[in-house]
């Protein structure tokens, strides 16, 4: 019997993916868990923006807003919009997390319409800060759930650029060349981007699951690394801190 | 420069920056007292049909009182500017005020989840969209602050949110690189929450300033409301302090706890269950009539309303949580 839930293990897969004084943006829910835990163990020195203007901060609580007050608390200043924009624009910050109600083979996420953007059959609220970060960010991650919905070959609406339609398309279409997906953690297994065409690849497996599994939960063919790992279990200190100093509540690891 | 792409989206405000120096040309610039209470200042700046921008972000120093007021006048046909904007549009969704929207984001209240009526009423088909992202906005912002047409960045591009804006995409004609420009957007009128005005309105205010200073130097009528009133004298003996200067101002409205149920930093942490009863309110849209003639539609003014949600006594909770009285264990990183 697993001593964790699979939100506990994404936050935690998540969190060692960032390393100490690195830079990067993020939102709320899952991926500001992910880099609370990370500055609270082996990532003291993160360096977290948040899109408002927040930066810096250290976190006390988790935000429930990306502009609320706990997003700058203790932090090194309290700046705009256009300031932590232009910082991912020049090129300073490493990492962001978004997610999405639709991804494709190449990374690319909807966050806007299920149906037409005309007569949407749902309204989802649009880009935020996403398509800024998907842009300008070096590496985004996206951790989100798996399945045949959400992981489709037909996505309605590209809010966020990933690798566009593959190969350098994405470098083509005038967006900052070396950026763009760098990692999808799911409930079952993390991916990354085979390098030349740019599809999705499965590099490991959460304990417990097979590749079969993977597939079968995705609309699209995965590509599968040469070899495939198995994804680390939470540490005991992980979890320790995860679940008293970074989501006491559960707001996040309760829904896994 | 060649224009390579451009989106289909369509402009619902001002743009040209032409226009926008006519109308500031004839703007009152000078040093008066400008106090008012909000029903005047909505009677008099907020018209049917303008295009209208709400400062803060998210539920976070947001002018809440303007919001409620727009529903109690009821104003319509508003063209809205959405730039992560939660609880203000949940209300404006509400009163049906909205027919036209530059969206970065909407319906969302980010953690708390989705508002069940802003949703339905934007997938009614009642409302004309222009997609953008936060900084295509801030952006579009910038540019009627600094009196250009456009200004130049390097994200939408390749997207649908690009193709459904109204941004264009052309080669730089310095590196040869594409790049996208983005049209300046003049609002009518717009509203911000600050925590200390003059009675001319000269503004200072605290934490972070998302598009505010931006905002409020585009937008062509400007009303603020304040936590509290500051002595004129106060603002001159330190001007750095000062964020808006008061001849873009047209109104001071002082507004305690303006910002309820949302945070005001430095003030209130926001009001979490009142921000999901809006919500449960939403999943009906009986219960969201009852729901809003109990909290703005028979409500005089902001401060009955701060008073039916528990008046001093909430607020004082409210605060505590802001300042993490009682919860000093999680300060230390």
């Amino acid at each position: 019997m697993a001593d964790y839930n699979i939100m506990e293990l994404m936050i935690c897969a998540a969190s060692r993916l960032l390393e100490d004084r690195s830079t990067i943006s993020v939102g709320t829910g899952a991926p500001c868990a992910a880099a609370m835990l990370a500055q609270k163990t082996h990532a003291p020195n993160l360096v977290i923006f948040f899109e408002a203007g927040g930066v810096a901060p250290i976190l006390p609580l988790m935000p429930i807003s990306v502009g609320d007050s706990r997003t700058f608390y203790r932090g090194v200043m309290a700046s705009g919009m256009c300031d932590i924009m232009e910082t991912c624009q020049r090129g300073l910050v490493d990492y962001c997390f978004l997610g999405g109600a639709q991804i494709d083979r190449y990374g690319n996420l909807n966050s806007t319409v299920i149906g037409s953007h005309e007569h949407p059959k749902v309204r989802f609220p649009g880009s935020g800060g996403a398509n800024d970060f998907a842009s300008y960010c070096w590496r985004t991650m996206v951790i989100t759930p798996q399945d045949r919905r959400r992981f489709t070959d037909r996505i309605d609406f590209i809010t966020s650029p990933g690798y566009l339609s593959g190969g350098d398309s994405r470098e083509r279409s005038g967006l900052p060349a070396g950026s763009g997906p760098y990692r999808v953690i799911t409930n079952m297994a993390i991916m990354d981007f085979e390098e030349s065409s740019k599809r999705m690849r499965v590099i490991s497996l959460h304990p417990g699951y097979r590749l079969e599994d993977v597939q079968a939960n995705c609309g699209f063919e995965l590509l599968q690394a040469d070899r495939i790992e198995e994804t680390p279990r939470p540490a005991p200190q992980q979890l320790q801190i995860l679940r008293t100093r970074v989501d006491p509540d559960r707001y996040i690891i309760g829904r896994g | 420069m060649d224009v390579l792409e451009r989106g289909s989206g369509e402009f619902f405000a001002t743009h040209d920056p032409e226009e926008a120096r006519q109308f500031f040309l004839q703007k009152d610039k000078s040093l008066v007292a400008k106090v008012m209470t909000v029903k005047e200042a909505v009677e008099r700046f907020v018209q049917d049909s303008d295009y209208i921008a709400i400062g803060g972000f998210g539920a976070n120093r947001v002018p809440v009182a303007i919001c409620h007021e727009i529903l109690r006048q009821g104003r319509k046909n508003l063209g809205f500017l959405g730039h992560t904007s939660t609880h203000d549009f949940q209300i404006l969704c509400a009163g049906e005020a909205i027919d036209r929207c530059d969206i970065a984001y909407i319906i969302g209240l980010e953690a708390r989840g989705l508002s069940p009526n802003a949703r339905r009423y934007m997938e009614s088909g009642r409302v004309r969209v222009t997609e953008n992202s936060n900084y295509t906005l801030s952006m579009r912002i910038k540019a009627a602050a600094m009196g250009v047409p456009f200004l130049v960045s390097r994200n939408l591009m390749g997207s649908d949110t690009f193709a459904k804006s109204a941004s264009a995409v052309v080669t730089c004609p310095f590196t040869g690189h594409r790049v996208v420009l983005h049209p300046a957007i003049y609002p009518d009128v717009a509203a911000i929450h600050v925590h200390e005005a003059d009675v001319y309105g000269n503004c200072r205010l605290r934490g972070i300033t998302v598009s505010d200073l931006d905002l409020a130097r585009a937008a062509k009528r400007l009303i603020i409301t304040a936590e509290r009133l500051l002595p004129a004298e106060e603002i001159r003996r330190d001007p750095s302090l000062t964020a808006i200067p008061y001849y873009l101002v047209d109104a001071v409205c002082e507004v305690p706890y303006g910002s309820y149920p949302g945070c005001m930093p430095y003030e209130y942490f926001s009001d979490e269950p009142h921000l999901r009863e809006w919500l449960e309110a939403e999943e009906d849209p009986e219960r969201l009539r009852a729901f809003l003639e109990r909290t703005i539609y028979s409500v005089s003014d902001f401060s009955e309303y701060i008073e039916r949600q528990g008046g001093i006594a909430r607020m004082m909770e409210l605060r505590r949580m802001e300042l993490l009285i009682g919860q000093e264990g999680c300060q230390d990183g």
